[in-house]
């Protein structure tokens, strides 16, 4: 497999070359615009004339990056195709030798060689020798030539030469290809731009990071602006490579994308929605792109929008319309009153329920066939009364409401049916008559309103007619009751002046009688004998007991009708006890009771009537001192602070007074023994008269008695009166 | 009973008696002159007034129920006479109302006794009036 390159021994390898030889070979290169026939020419010449045995010329890539093999003679062809060296190993001896000046020798013994390599020569002993430098080529020479000397002898010294002649050369063919190629480079990427400009929807590259490296006119017109352009269009540039940005970013991956993208338009600042392909690329080695290319859905998007509203809107007419249907019908049916819309002729189109009971047969099986025959006669006979009805008006007049009465019959009932009728004509924009609307309006109901109407009223007026004499009785009545208040006033007032009267015309008798019998018993009329002296003393005692009764009877008269006046004052209790005490002093000498008395010191002051106060305690201790034979007579004053009231209770030891008597005795003459009272002097209305007063003063008497043992009498008065 | 003290040099104190009934007069005049006063008598308010301008009594006992001018009238204008003002005048009534005793009291009278009462009684009140006036 091992092909040789191309061998030409030439006669004069041996001796140095002639300037014939040297001048056919730069004839050669120059004549010559490829690398490798250059190269093989130098090889060539180097055989015949340098003593050059085999040879191969390896040459710096266009990146700087490696050494590959360019062509060579008695090397294999595979071997020199397969040979490349990376030149960023500085350390290796042929990159060492490349950035040198000077050829060096390698030599199986090592020499000069730091670890074994593989060259196409298969040996290790051999030359190496740079390609004269350039400027362009930095540290490098162009090139290196790899030769072994026939024999290993040494190599001449047209070797340099040659090196440089070919090293010259192939700079200059590259200098020259290089600039070939730029020129064919600039074409195609203006034929490039031109072609992605051509496309209206805006393109760009961006690398891993997002940035644009190379965008379209209508990409630049979205997402570039430059310091000239208005600060509004800047804003909507900056909005757009956000949202761009955002965009793509969410559309990492390795598969191509699709997706909606809204931007700004910078120009006039409409809204524009774009769809957006994304295609990862590869830019560089290792390095990913993607390549975006947004289409204006803007337009397309408006159009769906309006046929979806469009749509929207018919839906939305369409429910509307049957809602307003089904709102008519609704109102139809609710009103009581019948509704008919007829046709110009006169035939009924449309009806409520309540028009569909006078005018259509109902309920066909519920009444057999006789009434039903008779629903359907009478059905027949109110359509024909409405048809007249709505035709003779229909052609009367110019009207376009009219209204009228008409009678129908009940198809179930066959009553009589008064109905009002209120008819309208409906006509078309161009002005037929395309239907009559007939409301009929029972007049029944009115009929039967207007008859209950008139009751109430007339109930009403009875009413008020009665409430006007009940008013009048009331007022005849309060007139009354003043008048008869009026009249008891003058009764109590005649009665009280009565009493007065009837007390005085008494007195004055009485007078007569205790004066006589005084003059007598004085002896103003002379001596009398013992039993006229006893006589008269009992004519004395008996006036003075009636004139007690009349001084009482008064009393009692006064507090019924008011004449009482009450005096209010301070009033210290026992002080008026000592007062009765000391009044009491006659009565309590004539006898042999033992008299006590107690106060308590917590007895306050009183605001009372002093003189009634005083007429009660009296009244009740001399009651107490005429019906005791024997033992005591006590009068405790206690103050009871829980009611604010002072008790001052009269005991004695007296005949005492039984329970039945208990309850009457403070009636008028409700002495328990009226022959012991008479006995006594007493008249009998002491208790009633005490009791009466206790009241006036907002106080009571209690009574604890058992007969035959004594009797407590207990005056319970508030400590203040109120009047 | 019947000797009361005298003096010597004066006449005994003149009591007009004012009442229109007759033997309300003659009861009161005959227990005063029995016990030692004398008496003079008038039955109607008229007569009371010409009696005492004309005796200047010592003590008047009225009546206040009188015929032609009553007994409170009557006080009045006794009351309203210089020649008659510092005579005592007991009332004397049959009424026992308290505005009876009020009526009388404004009337101008000293004080007022009640009827019936005792003559006994009576006399004390004229004492006491004649012992309250500076003879």
């Amino acid at each position: 497999m091992a092909r040789l390159a191309q061998i030409d021994p030439s006669p004069e390898f041996r001796g140095g070359a002639g300037a014939k030889a040297k001048l056919a070979l730069v004839e050669s290169l120059l004549a010559e615009q490829e690398a490798r026939p250059c190269a093989l020419f130098v090889l060539r010449w180097l055989v015949r004339h340098a003593g050059v045995e085999r040879g191969f010329c390896a040459v710096v890539d266009g990146d700087m990056s490696r050494l590959t093999g360019l062509t060579g003679i008695g090397v294999p062809l595979a071997a020199l195709d397969s040979f490349t060296l990376p030149l960023d190993d500085r350390t290796h001896p042929l990159v060492v030798a490349l950035a040198g000046a000077e050829p060096v020798a390698f030599h199986s013994s090592g020499q000069g060689l730091l670890r074994p390599f593989d060259t196409p020569l298969g040996t290790d002993s051999f030359h190496a020798v740079p390609l004269s430098r350039s400027a362009e080529h930095g540290d490098f020479s162009p090139g290196l030539l790899l030769l072994t000397s026939r024999g290993d002898g040494p190599l001449g010294e047209d070797v340099r030469w040659a090196a440089e002649m070919l090293g010259v050369r192939l700079v200059s063919l590259w200098y020259r290809r290089a600039q070939i190629d730029e020129r064919r480079h600039k074409r195609e990427r203006s034929w490039l731009f031109g072609i992605i400009n051509a496309v209206t929807d805006p393109i760009l590259l961006t690398d891993a990071d997002g940035r644009i490296l190379m965008a379209n006119a209508g990409a630049e017109m979205l997402l570039t602006a430059d310091d000239q352009k208005s600060e509004g269009r800047r804003r909507a540039v900056a909005l757009n490579n956000m949202l761009f940005s955002a965009a793509l970013f969410n559309a990492e991956g390795s598969e191509q994308s699709r997706k909606e993208l809204l931007l700004v338009d910078p120009t006039d600042g409409q809204d524009l929605l774009f769809e957006v392909l994304s295609t990862p690329v590869r830019i560089r080695i290792g390095e990913a792109g993607v390549v975006s290319i947004l289409r204006n859905v803007t337009d397309l998007r408006r159009a769906s929008d309006e046929i979806e509203e469009n749509y929207r809107k018919l839906r939305a007419a369409e429910v509307e319309a049957r809602a307003e249907r089904d709102r008519l019908d609704l109102i139809l049916n609710s009103v009581v009153d019948p509704i008919l819309v007829t046709d110009p002729a006169g035939n009924i189109v449309l009806m409520n329920p309540p028009a569909e009971r006078m005018f259509t047969v109902r309920n066909r099986a519920g009444g057999g066939a006789g009434s039903s025959t008779e629903a359907e006669r009478r059905v027949r006979a109110n359509d024909a009364v409405f048809t007249s009805f709505v035709s003779t008006n229909i052609f009367a007049g110019a009207s376009r409401h009219w209204r009228g009465e008409l009678t129908l019959i009940d198809p179930e009932t066959g009553a009589n049916v008064p109905l009002e009728a209120i008819s309208g004509r409906v006509s078309s924009q161009r002005g037929e008559e395309t239907a009559v609307v007939t409301i009929l309006h029972d007049l029944t109901d009115a009929v039967e309103k207007a008859q209950l109407y008139e009751q109430v009223k007339r109930h009403s007026e009875e009413l008020r007619e009665k409430v006007r004499l009940a008013t009048a009785e009331l007022a005849e009545q309060n007139e009354l009751l003043r008048r008869q208040a009026f009249q008891l006033e003058q009764a109590s007032a005649a009665k009280s002046q009565f009493l007065a009267n009837v007390s005085h015309e008494l007195r004055t008798p009485l007078n007569a009688i205790i004066g006589y019998t005084h003059l007598m018993l004085e002896g103003v009329s002379g001596a009398l004998n013992a039993s006229q002296n006893e006589k008269l003393g009992r004519v004395d005692s008996n006036a003075r007991h009636l004139l007690s009764i009349i001084n009482d009877l008064l009393d009692i008269a006064r507090i019924e009708s008011g004449k009482l006046p009450v005096q209010l004052e301070r009033v210290a209790v026992p002080d008026l006890v000592d007062e009765v005490m000391t009044e009491v002093e006659p009565l309590i000498a004539g006898t042999s009771l033992a008299v006590a008395r107690s106060i308590a010191p917590d007895v306050p002051e009183l605001r009372t009537d002093r003189q009634k106060v005083k007429q009660i305690i009296l009244n009740l201790l001399s009651n107490a001192l005429k019906f005791t034979p024997q033992g005591s007579v006590s009068i405790v004053l206690d103050y009871h602070a829980v009611d604010e009231e002072v008790s001052v209770a009269v005991s004695d030891t007296g005949i005492g007074i039984s329970e039945e008597n208990q309850s009457t005795i403070f009636e008028a003459f409700g002495q328990a023994d009226s022959s012991y009272a008479k006995r006594h002097g007493g008249t009998g209305l002491g208790l009633s008269i005490c009791r009466r007063l206790a009241t006036i003063l907002g106080g009571r008497i209690t009574l604890v008695s058992k007969l035959g043992e004594g009797s407590t009498f207990t005056l319970f008065l508030p400590r203040r009166t109120r009047k | 009973m019947s000797q009361e003290p005298e003096t010597a040099a004066a006449l005994p104190p003149l009591v007009l008696i004012v009442d229109d009934v007759d033997h309300g007069r003659e009861i009161c005049s005959e227990y005063l002159e029995f016990r030692g006063f004398r008496v003079a008598t008038a039955a109607d308010g008229q007569e009371a007034l010409d009696k005492a301008f004309e005796l200047l009594p010592d003590v008047i006992l009225m009546d206040l129920s009188l015929p032609k001018i009553d007994g409170w009238e009557a006080t009045r204008r006794l009351k309203n006479d210089d020649r008659t003002r510092a005579i005592p005048i007991v009332a004397l009534t049959a009424h026992a109302l308290a505005s009876a005793h009020e009526k009388a009291m404004e009337a101008g009278c000293d004080s007022v006794v009640t009827k019936p009462c005792l003559p006994r009684d009576l006399e004390a009140e004229v004492r006491r009036q004649l012992e309250g006036r500076p003879r």
